[in-house]
């Protein structure tokens, strides 16, 4: 058994993700080595080599590889598959695009979305938005699975040595170019690793208004979500989006303000420790997985809060 | 141009899925299905790129029973021209779905293929990708704008640090996010024409395509039951609550 990880990076720095999909990696047993693809990435391979675990990196540095496109890195994947049992990758948007590309070439299933190792050949998945939960059994001679980072805890980044070697192998993106990034800054911490997150829903009335969920999320080091009805309504960007379709999320707190509690939304947050719903809605539905619920206009409430953390 | 479409018959998004007593997989008899969201976005997006000029037929698709015809049919009502139905069990895997599909885009000479992000039964946001790899077409996965012109579509892709774009060569494979495009409803008369549209029928051995699937639902069990908590009077005992009952501030 061996398993190689495709990490996720942005050229400098490792994406958290890549952390839970190695220790996924780890509990399938056998060697964990990882697979840093990108330009200029030297940091992100120094990253990798001392997570705990990993005993090998390939580093494959090339500007085609720069955009983490789909058309040339499953390619390239595909060239180093013959040695492994499993391939996984972070069921993030950039291993979601890439691995069933892998799957498809190598002429296997894609498992999507593990939350749970049961076994080498047997995994746990959510399914029809959580509200099923598949065990699922693979004979496939390859395993291509895309991990659920929630399912599973970070690796310990540092601590391990692991060997470095070089790929040589350049295979372009012919057919497909990249043109531009337009990507959101933040100086909070990102939404799937963040232990708090504080959201907004529709009842937020306007993107404006998200300021007042900023004052809390200053106090509690939080990260801001949203609910699909509010990016739709324009009031704050996609990448903030929890749910089904969105991002999946398990912090320690999370408070829902103003925001209805829809199945797909429950989908990406109810494995949470502790929920706290504000809703002046007393028959919303989020109160029914709420931990504390509380029954408010959140335009009262939310500034309160604020000044009494 | 012509694009192909492929869309897949679920339980519809409002209802909440049962779970068969001896957990040996979801019971989905006399459950609403409707066409996958995902899917109605993707029969939009042709729909428009037609009503522009871009495209001049699409023909749609779909990999399952008979039923799924019904499926078909709301997209001919939409504004699809052709419709095909390759007969086989609903539920198929991905990859088998892919290399059906790949077969139909092959033989209609589909410039583009549009679908869905994600099935939002299986949850598995694969097809639309496998189908691309098995092609070798490039793919725009999760889009949320889509430009054709002069041999390519520039597409924005709804990623998770944000958007970013591509400009893939056609023929190529795009897959659907929710904020593409707002899905019109299909009209009465247009509902009744559609009845008159054409739609084969194919099967996988006609296609040549070997349906095999190495993978085996162990078990399907309900989530864990998250129990209702309590409700609070006020932001003070909200906040003293987190603090010395939850403990998860400080
Ligand atoms: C295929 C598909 C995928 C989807 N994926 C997702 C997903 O990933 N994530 C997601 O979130 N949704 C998703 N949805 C949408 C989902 O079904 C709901 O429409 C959405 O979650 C509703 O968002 P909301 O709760 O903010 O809005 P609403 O349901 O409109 O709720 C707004 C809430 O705010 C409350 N409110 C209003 N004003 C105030 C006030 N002043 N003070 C306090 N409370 C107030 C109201 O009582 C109400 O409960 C998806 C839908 C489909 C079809
Ligand atoms: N049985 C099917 N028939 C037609 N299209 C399908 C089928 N299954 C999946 N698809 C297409 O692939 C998309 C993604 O599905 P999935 O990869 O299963 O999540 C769907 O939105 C459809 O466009």
């Amino acid at each position: 058994m061996s398993v190689l990880v495709i990490s996720e990076h942005d050229n400098s720095t490792l994406k958290p993700a890549t952390l839970n999909t190695i220790t996924a990696a780890i509990e399938v047993g056998g060697d964990v080595h990882v697979l840093v693809a990108g330009k200029g990435s030297q940091s992100v391979v120094s990253q990798v080599s001392t997570i705990v675990g990993v005993s090998k990196v390939f580093v494959a540095d090339n500007a085609v590889y720069e955009h983490q496109l789909a058309e040339n890195i499953s390619k390239l994947v595909v060239e180093l598959a013959s040695d492994y049992s499993h391939i996984m990758t972070p069921a993030t948007t950039t291993g979601k695009n890439l691995l069933p590309r892998v799957a498809a070439l190598l002429d296997v299933a894609q498992i999507s979305d593990i939350i749970q190792v049961e076994s080498s050949d047997t995994f746990v998945r959510p399914v029809y938005a959580g509200n099923a939960i598949a065990t699922v059994k693979s004979t496939d001679v390859t395993k291509v699975i895309t991990v659920r980072s929630t399912g599973f805890d970070a690796a310990v980044p540092e601590g391990g040595n692991a060997n470095q070697v070089t790929v040589e192998q350049v295979i372009e993106s012919n057919k497909c170019r990249f043109v531009s990034d337009q990507l959101v800054e933040s100086d909070r911490p990102e939404l799937t690793a963040a232990s708090v997150i504080v959201s907004g829903g529709r009842g937020m009335g306007s993107g404006d208004n998200f300021k007042l969920l900023e004052g809390v999320a200053d106090k509690l080091g939080a990260a801001i979500g949203a609910s699909r009805a509010a990016v739709d309504a324009g009031f704050v960007p996609n990448d903030m989006q929890v749910g089904q379709t969105g991002k999946t999320v398990a912090p320690d707190l999370y408070v829902a303000v103003g925001i209805s509690g829809a199945i797909q939304h429950l989908a990406g947050m109810k494995d949470s420790k502790v929920i706290v719903a504000i809703n002046k809605d007393e028959d919303a539905p989020i109160f029914q997985i709420a931990d504390y619920g509380l029954v408010a206009d959140l335009f009262e409430a939310v500034p309160e809060l604020e000044s009494s953390l | 141009m012509k694009i192909l479409v492929a869309v897949k018959r679920v339980i519809d998004y409002n209802v909440k899925v049962r779970i068969k007593s001896d957990h040996t997989n979801v019971d989905l008899t006399n459950t609403k299905m409707s066409m996958n969201p995902f899917c109605e976005i993707a029969v939009e997006e042709a729909i428009r790129l037609k009503e522009k000029g871009v495209a001049s037929e699409i023909v749609v698709a779909t990999i399952g029973s008979k039923a799924c015809q019904e499926t078909l049919r709301t997209a001919l009502a939409l504004g699809a021209d052709r419709a095909i139905q390759v007969e086989a069990e609903d539920a198929l895997d991905s990859l088998s779905v892919a290399k059906l599909l790949a077969k139909l885009a092959t033989d209609e000479n589909a410039d583009l293929v549009i679908m869905g992000k994600q099935a939002i039964d299986s949850d598995n946001n694969q097809t639309g990708q496998m189908l691309a790899a098995l092609l070798d077409y490039p793919q725009a996965t999760f889009a949320s704008e889509v430009v054709v012109e002069g041999g390519e579509a520039v597409v924005t892709r709804e990623v998770d640090g944000g958007l970013q774009t591509l400009a893939i060569q056609l023929p190529a494979v795009i897959t659907t996010d929710l904020r593409l495009n707002e899905p019109r409803f299909a009209k009465l008369p247009d509902i009744m024409k559609a009845k008159r549209k054409p739609l084969d029928v194919k099967t996988p051995e006609e296609l040549g395509v070997e349906i095999k699937s190495n993978l085996e639902i162990v078990s399907v069990t309900p989530p864990p039951e998250r129990s209702g908590g309590v409700k609070v009077t006020s932001v003070s005992e909200l906040v003293e609550k987190l603090k010395n009952e939850a403990k998860v501030i400080s």
